[in-house]
C-alpha cells in the first residue's frame, strides 16, 4: 500500500465525509421508524451505500415488500459493476485483496481516484473512502438517537453537493482530453435523462455506461493515426481536487 | 421484526458481491488496449448520468426540476468562468439553500 496516496486520498475524502455524515443522520431519521434502531445501524455499518439504503427504505415504507426493496438495491448498486470493472485492471494481488478494494467504492473516491487513460490509484481510492465510514456509521446513529437536534440536510442545500461535484469534476477533468469525452458525456447524460421516467431507479445510471462503448471507434481511429491522450491532460485530479 | 433483517442481509450480501464483481473477476491482469479505451470512457458516462439523475430525479421514477436545478446549474456558470471546484460546490449549495428558503 502506498502511504502518500493512502494520506492524499484522506485529505481529499474529509468534505465529502462531512456531507456524508448528515446525509446518514436523515436517513438515521427516517428508517429508524420503518426497521428499528438495530437493523438501521447495521444496514449503514454493512451496507455502506447511500442510495441503495435510501432506496430499499423507500419501497420498504411504501408497502413495497421484501423482494421489491431488495431489487430496488440492487438495481441502485448496479453502477458499483461498470465502476468495478473500470477498477480492476489497476488492481495487484490475489483475489481476497482485491475484493477488499472493490469494496472501498463509493462514488466520490472512485472518481477522485481516476487518473486519466483507464488508470485508477486504488490506495487513494481507499485513502478517500475512509473518512466517509465512520461519518455514516455515526451520523445514522445520531439520526436514530437523537434526530429532533439535527437539521435536515435538504434545507441546507446538501442534496446539491454530489451532482455539483460530479459536474465539477465533468468539467475540469474527463471534458479537457478532447473531444470523445464530451460526446461520450452528452450521451450518458441524455440516456440518463431519457430512460429515468421509463424504468426504476438505478437503471437510467447503468444503462449510460454503455455510452462508453464509443471508446471502441477511437480505439479504430488510433490504430490508424498516433495515440493523442496523455495522462498528465488530466493534472487537476492528481492532487486534493477540493482545492 | 423478521423482514427488517432479512432486508439488511440481502443488502450486504448483493452490494458485497457487486462492488467485488469486477475486482475479483477482471483484476491483477492487463485488458486489451481497446477495453482500456472503453474503461477510460465509463468515467465521463457515468459522472454525466449521476449529474443529471442527482439534479432532475424525482421520487421514484419522474423528473423534477427545483431548487437543484438552480444549484447546479450556479456551479456550471463557476466550472465556465474556470472558478475552483471547491467555489462551484460552495456555490450550489448556497443557492439550493436560498432557493428553498425563499420558495
Amino acid at each position: 500500500m502506498r502511504r502518500d496516496s493512502l494520506t492524499a486520498g484522506i485529505r481529499a475524502g474529509i468534505p465529502f465525509a462531512l456531507a456524508a455524515g448528515l446525509l446518514a443522520a436523515s436517513f438515521g431519521v427516517i428508517a429508524e421508524p420503518v426497521l428499528g434502531a438495530g437493523a438501521t445501524l447495521a444496514m449503514s455499518a454493512f451496507v455502506f451505500a447511500g442510495s441503495a439504503q435510501f432506496g430499499s427504505l423507500a419501497v420498504l415504507a411504501g408497502g413495497g415488500g421484501l423482494a421489491a426493496a431488495v431489487g430496488a438495491a440492487v438495481l441502485l448498486n448496479a453502477r458499483y459493476l461498470p465502476m468495478g470493472i473500470a477498477l480492476a485492471p489497476s488492481l495487484r494481488g490475489r483475489t481476497l485483496r482485491r475484493a477488499a478494494y472493490g469494496e472501498a467504492m463509493i462514488d466520490a473516491s472512485w472518481v477522485m481516484a481516476n487518473r486519466g487513460g483507464g488508470r485508477f490509484d486504488p490506495d487513494f481510492l481507499v485513502g478517500a473512502t475512509l473518512p466517509s465510514y465512520p461519518a455514516w456509521v455515526g451520523g445514522t446513529a445520531v439520526g436514530v438517537f437523537a434526530g429532533d437536534l439535527i437539521a435536515d440536510p435538504a434545507d441546507l442545500g446538501l442534496d446539491a453537493l454530489f451532482p455539483a461535484f460530479f459536474l465539477a469534476l465533468l468539467v475540469s477533468g474527463e471534458l479537457r482530453s478532447g473531444a470523445v469525452p464530451v460526446v461520450v458525456a452528452l450521451l450518458g447524460a441524455a440516456i440518463g435523462l431519457a430512460l429515468t421516467p421509463l424504468t426504476p431507479v438505478g437503471v437510467p445510471v447503468l444503462a449510460a455506461s454503455a455510452a462508453a462503448l464509443l471508446g471502441l471507434r477511437g480505439a479504430e481511429a488510433r490504430r490508424e493515426g498516433p495515440r493523442s491522450r496523455d495522462p498528465a491532460e488530466h493534472p487537476e485530479i492528481e492532487g486534493d481536487p477540493v482545492g | 421484526m423478521a423482514e427488517e433483517w432479512a432486508l439488511v442481509a440481502w443488502l450486504v450480501a448483493t452490494t458485497a458481491m457487486i462492488r467485488a464483481a469486477g475486482p475479483v473477476t477482471l483484476g491483477g491482469r492487463e485488458l486489451p488496449p481497446r477495453a482500456m479505451e472503453v474503461i477510460a470512457l465509463l468515467a465521463p458516462a457515468l459522472l454525466a448520468a449521476l449529474v443529471v439523475t442527482q439534479t432532475f430525479g424525482g421520487e421514484g421514477s419522474e423528473l423534477t426540476l427545483d431548487a437543484r436545478a438552480i444549484g447546479v446549474g450556479g456551479a456550471g456558470v463557476v466550472l465556465a468562468f474556470r472558478g475552483s471546484i471547491l467555489l462551484a460546490i460552495t456555490v450550489a449549495i448556497a443557492l439550493t439553500a436560498a432557493a428553498r428558503a425563499i420558495g
